[in-house]
């Protein structure tokens, strides 16, 4: 069971971590807007994960933990 | 639960001023993970350039120190010869490193100074609006090259690896790219492995990073990516330009 949580408000909605996804559970919030004004990512299917880690570690600003 | 990934310990707790999808936050993480791996925040001193990354010592959590552009090698020579026990470590762009601080550059490398060189080339600057480069590409459109970089004007990108490994004094030279995940596991060990090697005095390593710039570029930041890959990295191809201990041993 993976778990991957968001430090939202640092989020700079530019989408690398959507992209590097293997599984496709990832997408920008256009629903939303974070303190920065950017749309952020989230997570779309909690169970799919894998915690390969590849969108922490494709992501610039540190938002995203991984835990397994 | 067992962390699979957390932000490293040495990169400090504030959001970064870069633009969306700079993978200037990237190299950040991987310098910080390095530091976190050796073990080394609280005798490391950074040395922060001018360009980009000149907000760099909000960034990391060891000691850093400003340097006038170009000429952060010359005051880690320094940082190193005063506090010889103490790791230091450089972090410049390619307007800093390769154009006004060239002869810096060349004469710590050919002086073989025990410091750990990163640097981040994206082909452009960008902190001043996205000008021509010493490292901009043939042909590539900027502020300053509208039709695209004029060899026969403009002169022919530095390659700073290949020049460098032509020198007797550096230790170790590498090139690397932080496209993608692959590139940026390689990139990790390289910079960790020039951490070692300032740790065992084996002297000057530099770090080349192949890095993007969506807004100067003006590409989304995954086309960016992209545009590493298909113009960048056949350019300036990766892999290690210099490394004695390994030429030593097998000699």
């Amino acid at each position: 069971m993976a778990k991957v949580t968001f430090a939202t408000d640092l989020c700079k909605g530019c989408g690398l971590c959507v992209e590097v996804c293997p599984k496709k559970i990832l997408r920008l919030n256009k629903e939303k807007l974070n303190a920065k004004g950017h749309y952020p990512a989230e997570m779309t299917d909690q169970d799919a994960c894998i915690a390969c880690a590849f969108c922490a570690t494709m992501c610039p600003d540190c938002v995203i933990t991984v835990e397994k | 639960m067992a962390i699979v990934f957390e932000k490293p310990k040495a990169l400090a707790n504030v959001p970064l001023h870069y633009c969306p999808g700079c993978t200037h936050g990237i190299i950040h993480r991987l310098v910080a993970e390095a530091i976190d791996a050796l073990g080394i925040e609280g005798t490391t001193v950074g040395v922060a350039p001018v360009g980009c990354s000149v907000m760099a010592y909000n960034y990391f959590n060891c000691d850093m120190v400003e340097a006038a552009h170009g000429r952060a090698p010359a005051v880690a020579t320094g940082l190193k010869r005063a506090m010889p026990e103490n790791i230091i470590f450089t972090y410049q762009g390619d307007g800093d490193l390769a154009s006004i601080g060239m002869a810096e550059t060349v004469h710590a490398a050919t002086r073989n100074e025990n410091i750990t060189v990163i640097f981040v080339n994206n082909a452009i600057y960008g902190m001043t609006g996205g000008q021509m480069a010493p490292t901009s590409l043939p042909g590539q459109v900027t502020q300053t090259s509208p039709y695209g970089r004029d060899v026969k004007h403009c002169g022919w990108p530095v390659k700073v690896c290949e020049m460098l490994a032509q020198l007797e004094g550096p230790e170790y030279l590498e090139r690397v790219a932080v496209n993608n995940v692959k590139n940026i596991r390689n990139a990790k060990r390289a910079i960790q492995k020039a951490f070692e090697n300032q740790i065992n005095n084996k002297g000057f390593s530099l770090i080349e990073v192949i890095s993007s710039c969506p807004t100067n570029w003006g590409m989304t930041p995954q086309k960016a990516l992209q545009w590493i890959d298909d113009n960048m990295i056949p350019y300036y191809p990766l892999g290690v330009y210099k490394d004695r201990s390994a030429e030593q041993e097998k000699a």
